[in-house]
């Protein structure tokens, strides 16, 4: 399956606002990435300038959010698609609001990045791990996004495959902060914030996941949520 | 929160689950057609046709103009007898009962099966005779049944309340969707089993339509109905199982709710999205 599943419809107008709906959801979904991309540099060099930028953008995300919805309410209302057209249209409209969740860990990692500035120097040995984690996510959202732009579900099996190296590098995370909380307790209040990082970007990885099951419904019309890894890796084989 | 408490308060969703899962059961097959074939002198108009309608459930036929639905829905009340040059094989068993049978009396069949055409077909006398007509050709002229009737019949075709006032008035100056309904009530005066329906509404106005698809609601508690229309939205509404026939062929057949957002056949995919052609 390709592309060429929204051309060819003898309504071009019809096509138009696919295609339309389509490439804003990529715009969303670009826009996103750079909130991560940001938020995360953000808080390894202690910028609080381009952390502010990520709080402020935020609401170009929301905005994108609703302006799609709207878009592909109107498409329901209007033409009563069938069949894929109706399946891109239903799962457009769950991928925008785990984006728009996503904004919003972004808009999260920036405001902790924003209260762990200052102080601490050698940060970057410290949150070597995080840093890692953060692109492990990266890499799954940004899967997520190609699968979508060329509606090729092949890839999911890997993407959600990386959510486990990320449940596992989160778990490390944790037993590191509370071994640096237990060393010395007036960490506890930074170790806090790190934590809240570490926990958006695990949170990431999951709305990644979700995105891939989203999209295998719009290819194969089948829904695969809420599947073990192995469960999945079994129904894509089918 | 103890666990006693969370267990009188949880909330059981299992009847929810279970309806869905209904829902997907396969039905007790009303008519059955095996292997049908039908030729219009030499021009091959359906090629073998394999299909089972379930009782009292409504099921559609979607395609594009000259696909062999309508053929296929006259097949079933044998009207395609009436056309010259037809020879038809193959099976359509009512009942489990072959009606291409030498021994099936055509009339009686008509009976089992009612049928309703695009155009209101009303005959040019009163609401009242319209309703009657079927039973009168049958010998029944006791006023009080006759009267019962047309009060049963009106009503199971959501007419009565705007006609009962003027029963006796010419059938022919009602308007096009009152029509279509009365013609819908005299095919349900006789008390069919099926109801064939083709195009029932595409002359109808908006409103019109609804009614009649919400008639066709109404009916299914008691009829099986098989409806053809070229509306796809139509189908999707008012069917619970939709046959896609192309050139003669059918390409799918499967749940209404099924075909339309999960299509297992490309060419029904591309029909029902507008990508045909």
């Amino acid at each position: 399956m390709d592309n060429s599943k929204i051309g060819h419809h003898i309504s071009g107008q019809f096509n138009k606002e696919l295609e339309d709906v389509r490439n804003k959801v990529l715009t969303m979904g670009g826009l996103v990435e750079q909130q991560i991309e940001l938020a995360v540099t953000a808080f390894s060099t202690g910028d609080v300038e381009m952390a502010e930028l990520v709080i402020k953008q935020d609401n170009q995300v929301d905005a994108l959010e609703m302006a799609i919805d709207q878009e592909c309410m109107q498409i329901l209302a209007l033409r009563q698609p069938a069949a894929f057209d109706l399946r891109l249209l239903i799962t457009v409209m769950k991928v925008i609001n785990e984006l728009e969740r996503v904004g919003d860990m972004a808009e999260r990692i920036a405001e902790m990045a924003i209260q762990l500035s200052g102080g601490d120097t050698n940060k970057h040995d410290q949150y070597y791990e995080l840093e890692h984690m953060a692109e492990l996510v990266q890499e799954m959202l940004h899967g997520a996004l190609d699968v979508f732009a060329r509606m090729n579900i092949e890839d999911v099996i890997t993407i959600t495959g990386l959510d486990e190296n990320v449940d596992r590098e989160y778990g490390s995370i944790i037993r590191q902060l509370i071994t640096k909380m237990m060393e010395d307790p007036r960490n506890i209040t930074r170790m806090l914030d790190v934590l809240w990082i570490a926990r958006s970007l695990e949170r990431i990885g999951d709305h990644a996941c979700n995105i891939c099951e989203h999209l295998v419904y719009m290819v194969k019309g089948e829904d695969v949520r809420h599947l073990t890894q192995k469960e999945l890796e079994k129904k894509m084989k089918e | 929160m103890t666990e006693q408490h969370t267990r009188t308060h949880a909330i059981d969703v299992s009847s929810i689950l279970q309806v869905q899962k209904k829902s997907s059961e396969p039905n007790e097959p009303c008519i059955k057609v095996e292997n049908l074939n039908l030729f219009y002198a030499q021009k091959q108009a359906l090629h073998n046709v394999s299909m089972e309608m379930p009782k009292k459930k409504v099921t559609a036929y979607i395609g594009p103009s000259g696909c062999g639905k309508s053929t296929l829905l006259r097949c079933i009340n044998r009207m395609n007898d009436l056309v010259d040059n037809v020879t038809i094989e193959g099976k359509v068993l009512l009942d489990n009962e072959n009606i291409y049978d030498k021994t099936v009396n055509v009339a009686a069949l008509r009976r089992r099966v009612g049928m309703v055409f695009q155009k209101p077909n009303p005959f040019p006398k009163s609401i009242f005779e319209n309703v009657t007509y079927g039973l009168r050709i049958q010998g029944i002229n006791d006023k009080r049944i006759l009267e019962e009737t047309v009060e049963n019949a009106l009503r199971g075709a959501a007419l009565w309340d705007e006609v009962k006032d003027r029963l006796n008035d010419n059938a022919l100056g009602l308007s096009g969707g009152q029509q279509q309904r009365l013609v819908i009530a005299r095919a349900i005066a006789i008390e069919p089993e099926v109801l064939l329906l083709d195009e029932p509404a595409s002359a109808l106005d908006p409103i019109s339509t609804l009614k009649i698809e919400e008639l066709i609601n109404e009916l299914k508690e008691k009829y099986t109905i098989v409806i053809v229309t070229h509306n796809m939205q139509q189908a999707a509404r008012v069917s619970d199982y939709t046959a896609f026939m192309f050139m003669g062929e059918l390409i799918e057949m499967g749940t209404t709710s099924e075909l339309f957002t999960n299509p297992r056949k490309k060419q029904t995919e591309d029909y029902i999205t507008g990508r045909y052609g």
